[in-house]
């Protein structure tokens, strides 16, 4: 009887203590102070402030001064021209569920779509025209993993979603390659919003990928490219490449000359890489935005702090 | 849940009127609650794990598998340990408790390791530790508190339980999330604040083995002379020869869902199909084990995997995920408890928790092996061809140790 009453107020005080925290998580989630209405104006860096999860602001020119903090939470976060994406777990969903949220220039939701997997990567075309993402999705593969990606694009004007691109028909070699395993990660398109860069992963290698969106067809270009990034001029790519298990090094490779350079960053990047201009690289790196000169001169600059997934404005 | 199932098939059976649970030491039920408990602790942690490591911390996926992959060789060791120490000391719940105890500590490790990547893997090694060293004792508990003749019950009876806290581990930790709106740390804390009841049921409720043993000290040596008896030598030997032709649980799954009509939302939720049957089965196989003998049970669970491998390289069908989890469940079922209730008897009772860690080791070990050879043989012969092959070589396995019998019921 005596051990009974034990048992029964020991579990009650434990349970209470569980719940006292879960509900102050709560709110320490739910108050953020005040949230700065921001838009998409051109001179902004704009990144996911990973204390909060919200996407924040600064002025291009002053990274250090102190962000505007918006009242949108997202994992990852892109922006061009007049249109962002927000790609946001939902909360208690397991398996785990994204949102991937297409917003205005006052970043307000224009569309959602709701899928399966959680946040890797996310863009927006250059015209403004096509949103695209890559998500994890747990058990697809096997073995050590346990995780695969899905790419998909979702087309803003038209309102047509491709949930995954990896029905994409893709020669390698002229030869139709066709395989089970093949997992797509790290959309970027030209200016044109018609060709398009993407990452095919199977049998355990890694190509870069060219495709024609219109056309729907694609074409390996090189091995070992992952997370492709393709400048404004259109005419290198920056990618993540694979230098050991979980170490990447960030290059670019010139699409012309299919020269590749080493940028000035030694540590190991695992993002898809930002242009600002044409001449520097964004990453994200130990939750911190750094900058590097994309022709492998100089050294890593530290634009912002507590920020991840950066999107400049222009 | 379990409850009602066990009862109405013990009606059904006809032989006995009294529930199951009554028929089971107090001891038994005990420790069956506290692995429920234990379960609902680990297996919410377990669930949001991969999302906090890849999604907060940013961890590529790859480094997540080494991380995980890296201490689950290092548990097999530590069973042995735990198990030796328990008999060694002869304090079988001293041992479990400070498992227990060491596991729940962790989950307040993980709150408290924060983004530090180095720390967590440590935390993670301390909490698969715990896991090691209280499985040989808690075991060893179960076995000595039972009748020889109903083993089998016995360990059904802890293991159905055990599998309804691994069913409610994500739905809680779901809950949490949600309320949290999505704070991992509050997931941990209230793992902790679970796994903390746990070691207080097992501190007030389970008893340790009453009983001298009958002999002074259990040294290292007479552990491993163990091995020299013939009857635990060939149980361990063939426990493990039938590991190593045993295809890992991910594969099954990957098996159904690459035959389609399978969402990868719904992916993760596989598995919960084959505890569901195991949960249902656990104690009617248990007791069937009881009756019929334990080696041929345990037999049947390898042919039931058999015939799942070799349903799901047949035709689809719209019930084939059904019955295949059915037969994994089958096969869960009439292996996992059934084997400790077929060594128990084996094992002189002082160094009870020495010897059935060293069987779940060495089956342990085995599967892991498998998991890496069948992980090859899918890469250089593709996935139809390698299941074949494994189901061909299960099934020969399973036949000579039919054969060999060696165990006698």
């Amino acid at each position: 009887m005596k051990k009974l009453v034990l048992a029964l107020t020991g579990t009650a005080l434990l349970v209470a203590a569980a719940v006292t925290y879960t509900v102050s998580a709560r709110h320490n989630t739910a108050e953020a102070g005040p949230a700065a209405q921001l838009t998409l104006d051109a001179g902004q860096l704009l990144f996911r402030d990973t204390k909060t999860g919200h996407v924040a602001s600064v002025p291009v020119g002053e990274t250090q001064s102190k962000p505007q903090v918006s009242g949108l939470k997202c994992d990852r976060f892109a922006v061009a021209k007049q249109t962002a994406v927000c790609l946001a777990v939902k909360p208690g969903t397991l398996p785990a569920v994204t949102d991937v949220l297409v917003l205005d220039d006052h970043l307000a939701v224009r569309h959602t779509e709701t899928l399966p997997g959680t946040p890797s990567r996310a863009r927006v075309s250059p015209d403004g025209k096509r949103v695209y993402w890559t998500l994890f999705v747990t058990g697809d593969s096997y073995a050590e993993t346990g995780f695969s990606t899905r790419a998909g694009v979702y087309e803003v004007d038209t309102g047509r979603l491709v949930k995954t691109i990896e029905e994409l028909p893709v020669f390698v070699g002229g030869e139709r390659y066709f395989a089970a395993d093949a997992n797509y990660w790290g959309i970027t398109f030209a200016p044109d919003g018609n060709r398009f860069y993407a990452t095919l992963g199977s049998k355990g290698k890694t190509y870069l990928v060219e495709g024609d969106y219109a056309r729907y067809r694609g074409k390996t270009l090189r091995e070992n490219v992952e997370c492709p990034s393709l400048s404004p001029d259109a005419t290198r790519i920056a990618f993540k490449k694979k230098v050991s298990e979980g170490v990447w090094r960030l290059s670019v490779l010139d699409l012309k000359t299919m020269k590749e350079t080493e940028l000035a960053e030694t540590r190991s990047v695992d993002d898809q890489a930002l242009w600002q201009d044409d001449h520097t690289v964004l990453y994200g790196l130990d939750n911190t935005v750094w900058a590097v000169p994309a022709d492998g001169s100089g050294a890593p600059a530290k634009l912002a702090e507590d920020a991840a997934s950066p999107a400049v404005t222009g | 849940m379990y409850i009602a199932a066990s009862r109405t098939s013990d009606l059904a059976a006809g032989t006995d009127r009294k529930p199951a649970l009554k028929r089971v030491s107090a001891n038994v039920v005990a420790l069956g609650m506290v692995s429920l408990v234990t379960d609902v602790s680990s297996e919410m942690v377990t669930a949001v794990l991969p999302l906090y490591l890849v999604l907060g911390l940013g961890l590529n996926p790859l480094q997540f598998g080494l991380l995980d992959g890296l201490y689950a060789g290092a548990t097999a060791v530590v069973r042995v340990l735990g198990g030796h120490l328990a008999d060694r000391w002869r304090r079988l719940k001293a041992v479990a408790g400070f498992g227990y105890g060491l596991s729940a500590v962790c989950k307040l490790g993980l709150v408290a390791a924060g983004s530090s990547v180095a720390a967590i893997g440590v935390v993670l090694a301390a909490d698969r530790t715990g896991k090691g060293l209280r499985t040989g004792p808690r075991d060893a508990l179960i076995s000595l508190s039972s009748e020889p003749g109903t083993l089998g019950r016995s360990f059904g009876v802890h293991r159905a339980l055990d599998t309804v806290g691994a069913f409610l581990g994500p739905l809680v930790a779901m809950a949490v999330l949600a309320l949290s709106l999505g704070s991992y740390p509050s997931v941990f804390f209230t793992s902790f604040c679970i796994a903390a009841i746990a070691v207080l049921l097992l501190a007030l409720f389970v008893k340790d083995h009453p009983g001298g043993v009958d002999r002074a000290a259990v040294s290292a040596r007479a552990a491993f002379g163990l091995l020299k008896q013939s009857d635990f030598r060939r149980v361990t030997l063939w426990a493990a020869l039938l590991g190593l032709v045993t295809v890992g649980d991910s594969f099954v799954y990957l098996l159904l869902q690459r035959k389609g009509e399978i969402a990868a939302t719904y992916f993760p939720l596989l598995p919960l199909g084959t505890a569901g049957v195991y949960l249902v089965l656990a104690v009617p196989l248990g007791r069937l084990a009881d009756r019929i003998g334990r080696w041929p049970v345990f037999l049947g669970g390898h042919v039931a995997l058999c015939l799942a491998l070799v349903l799901v390289c047949g035709p689809a069908y719209a019930a084939l995920p059904v019955v295949v989890l059915g037969l994994h469940g089958v096969f869960y079922a009439a292996t996992d408890g059934v084997l400790m209730a077929a060594t128990g008897p084996l094992v002189p009772p002082d160094l009870r928790a020495t010897g059935l860690a060293v069987v779940q080791t060495g089956q342990a070990v085995a599967r892991m092996l498998s998991s890496v050879l069948f992980g090859l043989a899918w890469t250089l012969w593709d996935l139809r061809p390698a299941v074949l092959v494994a189901a061909v070589c299960l099934a020969a396995v399973a036949l000579a140790a039919a054969f060999a019998k060696p165990v006698r019921p």
